[in-house]
Parts: structure tokens; C-alpha cells; sequence
């Protein structure tokens, strides 16, 4: 086999991303996953491009990386069904709609567009939400992705090898089969899975449950947030829901979302998938009578600190992670690549004419 | 004695007996298609047990409704509009 300058480990969009940038950068890339592309949490996420404020960090990486979605959303083929549909964080109550204002200047004070939205404006932006909400805050720049396709397009021109890894060491991977290429760098972008390679990561999987309905289109018009997301996302509760509704473009509507630890069975857990659902019912009462087609669950890799592992790990530099994102890694792919690429470019490892 | 009542198909009022299924109104109608697949063919129902889904129209506002489920109701609205 070839020596590619770098080996990305996992096709999901983190891998995707990094494979993209490092290809871009003019290093020779090769991916290996032990699945289809896009097949893990990529493919069981919600796919919504969005800011998140909870610390400084979370913010400068999830803003550069939508900011650069926006940039790339004109070369997307339409498979990736890229929408700027906005998010919409809604507020139940006058507590709540304190929070907004917060969010708001906070926003603005580092240069993202947002919108106060009051009881009535939010109503006229989205008819079919509850009565007697406070109001809500529009960020019109936020955006959803149909992730698994915009992995696939991001490899179109790298090269992919089904395997599955058994070790890693600096510059050396090693498939189950017993091929071991040699290369440049080795970035690890398995999600849960990078604790099979990295026993002593603190990952931890955190189960998720989405419901899709039929085609019901302009019943949601933006990705529709509660304001007590946050605290559900990041919150250390063993058990969350919290009211989560998103437009498809084929008019569907995509229903959310559950946390949880301690669930390592792929199978629908129902009482938790009826909370979920009785969230959104009491937000968007109309729901309770529409038809879901589909449910199922996927796994987010947790950190500690809710912040994604990205860089150099391990006793070689050239061992790179980029995992942990929890739920924003559809998000943070791209910036996640860029910081990979920054790591990888430059070292004295690679060839001196790159 | 048979009840008859009248519901709407697509703003057409027509006569139908109680017990009649939202499905058996459109036939009723004269509607071939009780709405359009997502490539833009016509659909119509098929099982009549509500198993199959081919027979959804939107009924009573409530799109993707298995008409073949769903009984008649004096002033009933039922329509094809939906996708």
C-alpha cells in the first residue's frame, strides 16, 4: 500500500472534515472506517449548524465552524439539503425571557446577528408553537445539514479503505487483517469508539432519541430550540429531554431530543422516547396528532467538560484525536479540521516539500 | 333507519351514510388519488386496514391521515391537497 501523509481513523463527518482539509493542504489522505461513511452519529444526528454560548471555548469553535458551513454551503450538492432555516431559542416564561436578553447582548457583543423575537413576533414566526410563550431569540445565520451526505461529498476525492484498526503507533496503523500502512500523521476521529484505541480517554457514550415525522411541510419554519436545552445539554443529570423540532427539506419534521448515560443499548427506550415526544406535544400541541415514521438513537462521545478533544495525544505528536464533541460535532467538523490541519501542517514528520 | 350526513372533498359537499370511511367518501367522490407520492405520482388506497399508508389525505386540516382509518363526521372536511 501506499504511505499517505496522514491517516484519518473513522468516516463520520469529523473524519470527513479533517480528510477534506489535510487533502486541500495538498497531503495525500487516506480514510479508514470499519462501517459506511457517515454511518455513526453522524447519521443519527440532528445535523443543526449551530452557536453555542456556554463557555468562551464552545462559542469561538462552534461560531468559526458555522461561519465556515456558510462559506462552503454554496458547493454542496443538493443531497446535503443545507437549509439557513435560522434557530429560534424559545422562551416559556418571563425568567426565561430574561435568559434571551442575556443571550442576546452576549451575541452581540462578539458579532452574531440575532433578533429579539416577542410573544407576538415569535407567533408570527411560527404559528403552530403554544400560546402564552414569553417570546424567543432568532439567530438567522444558523443552518441544517443532512450530515451523512455532507460527508460523503467531503471524501469525494479521498482515499477510502473499509477496516477495521486493531493498534496505532506513531507514524503506523495497523488493521484487524494485519496490513499496517505507514505514514504521516494519524488523526483518530471515531467518536465513542476512540476509547477502543485510547483505553484511558475519558469518553463517555451519551444516548440520544430523535422521531421523524411524515411530510407535514411549513409546519416548522426554523430549527425550533427550548431555552432549557442548555441546561439538559449540560447538565449532569443521568436522564434529560428537552424540546428540540427541526424543518427537513422534504417537509418533515425532525423531533428531539434525550440524554443519556449509563444506556449503551441501541434500542428505543421507551419511556424516555415518550417524554421526549410530551416535551415537544407541549410546545407544539398540533405534533400530537401528526404522524411519526421513524425513531431511533445514536450515541454522542462525551467529555468531562462538554468540550471536544482535538490535537496531539499520547506520547507521539503525530497521534492526533479529534473526538468528544458530544452533540456538536456535525457543527465543529470543520473547525475541528482546521485546528487538526494547523497540528499536522509544517511538522518536521512530513516531507519538507509540503 | 340509515343516517346520512354531508362532507366536504376537496370544498365539494357530498352525501355520504354513517359509518362511511373518509377513504369510501373520496371514492364516493370520484377522487382517483388521494395525494401524490413524494415523486409525484398518484396514490390511492390499497389494503383498506390501515397498514399499507397508501390511502393518506388530510383530514379535518390534519395532513398524512390514513382515510381508511378514519369514519365520517357530519361536516368533515377531507382533501388531496396535501403532499
Amino acid at each position: 500500500m501506499s504511505h499517505p501523509d496522514a491517516v484519518v481513523i473513522g468516516a463520520g463527518i469529523v473524519g470527513a472534515a479533517c480528510a477534506w482539509m489535510l487533502s486541500r493542504e495538498g497531503l495525500s489522505v487516506t480514510v479508514i472506517d470499519e462501517g459506511v461513511i457517515g454511518g455513526g452519529a453522524t447519521a443519527a444526528g440532528m445535523g443543526h449548524l449551530v452557536v453555542m454560548d456556554d463557555s468562551e471555548a464552545e462559542f469561538t469553535l462552534t461560531r468559526h465552524s458555522r461561519d465556515l458551513w456558510l462559506t462552503l454551503a454554496p458547493e454542496l450538492p443538493e443531497d446535503c439539503e443545507f437549509r439557513q432555516c435560522g434557530t429560534i431559542w424559545v422562551a416559556a416564561d418571563e425568567e426565561e425571557l430574561a435568559a434571551v436578553h442575556r443571550k442576546h447582548a452576549w451575541y452581540g457583543e462578539r458579532g452574531v446577528r440575532t433578533e429579539m423575537l416577542d410573544a407576538r413576533a415569535l407567533a408570527e414566526a411560527e404559528p403552530h408553537l403554544r400560546p402564552g410563550l414569553a417570546g424567543g431569540l432568532l439567530v438567522p445565520d444558523d443552518a441544517v445539514i443532512y450530515a451523512p451526505c455532507a460527508a460523503r461529498w467531503l471524501l469525494g476525492r479521498v482515499a477510502f479503505r473499509a477496516g477495521s484498526v486493531s493498534r496505532i503507533g506513531s507514524g503506523l496503523v495497523v488493521l484487524e487483517d494485519g496490513e499496517t500502512i505507514d505514514c504521516g500523521a494519524v488523526i483518530c476521529a471515531t467518536g465513542c469508539a476512540a476509547i477502543r484505541l485510547f483505553p484511558d480517554l475519558q469518553l463517555r457514550p451519551r444516548k440520544g432519541h430523535l422521531a421523524i415525522t411524515d411530510r407535514y411541510p411549513g409546519f416548522v419554519r426554523h430549527q425550533l430550540v427550548e431555552l432549557g436545552y442548555l441546561k439538559s445539554a449540560h447538565g449532569t443529570a443521568a436522564e434529560s429531554v428537552a424540546f428540540n423540532a427541526q424543518p427537513r427539506a422534504t417537509g418533515q419534521v425532525l423531533v428531539g431530543s434525550s440524554r443519556q448515560f449509563e444506556n449503551d443499548s441501541s434500542e428505543i427506550d421507551w419511556p424516555i422516547l415518550r417524554r421526549m415526544l410530551n416535551r415537544a406535544f407541549d410546545f407544539l400541541p398540533a405534533l400530537r396528532s401528526m404522524s411519526v415514521i421513524r425513531t431511533w438513537t445514536g450515541f454522542r462521545a462525551a467529555t468531562p467538560d462538554g468540550l471536544p478533544l482535538i490535537g496531539p495525544y499520547g506520547p507521539h505528536e503525530n497521534v492526533l484525536l479529534a473526538t468528544g464533541h458530544e452533540g456538536l460535532g456535525i457543527t465543529t467538523s470543520l473547525g475541528t479540521a482546521e485546528l487538526i490541519a494547523a497540528a499536522v501542517l509544517g511538522k518536521t514528520w512530513l516531507p519538507a516539500s509540503k | 333507519m340509515v343516517t346520512r350526513f354531508e362532507v366536504t372533498v376537496n370544498g365539494r359537499p357530498i352525501q355520504v351514510e354513517a359509518g362511511t370511511t373518509a377513504a369510501a367518501a373520496l371514492a364516493l367522490a370520484g377522487v382517483e388519488a388521494c395525494r401524490l407520492s413524494v415523486r409525484g405520482e398518484p396514490r390511492a388506497p390499497v389494503c383498506g386496514m390501515g397498514i399499507c399508508f397508501e390511502c393518506r389525505a388530510s383530514i379535518n386540516g390534519v395532513a398524512q391521515t390514513r382515510s381508511c382509518q378514519v369514519l365520517c363526521r357530519p361536516g368533515m372536511p377531507i382533501s388531496t391537497d396535501a403532499g
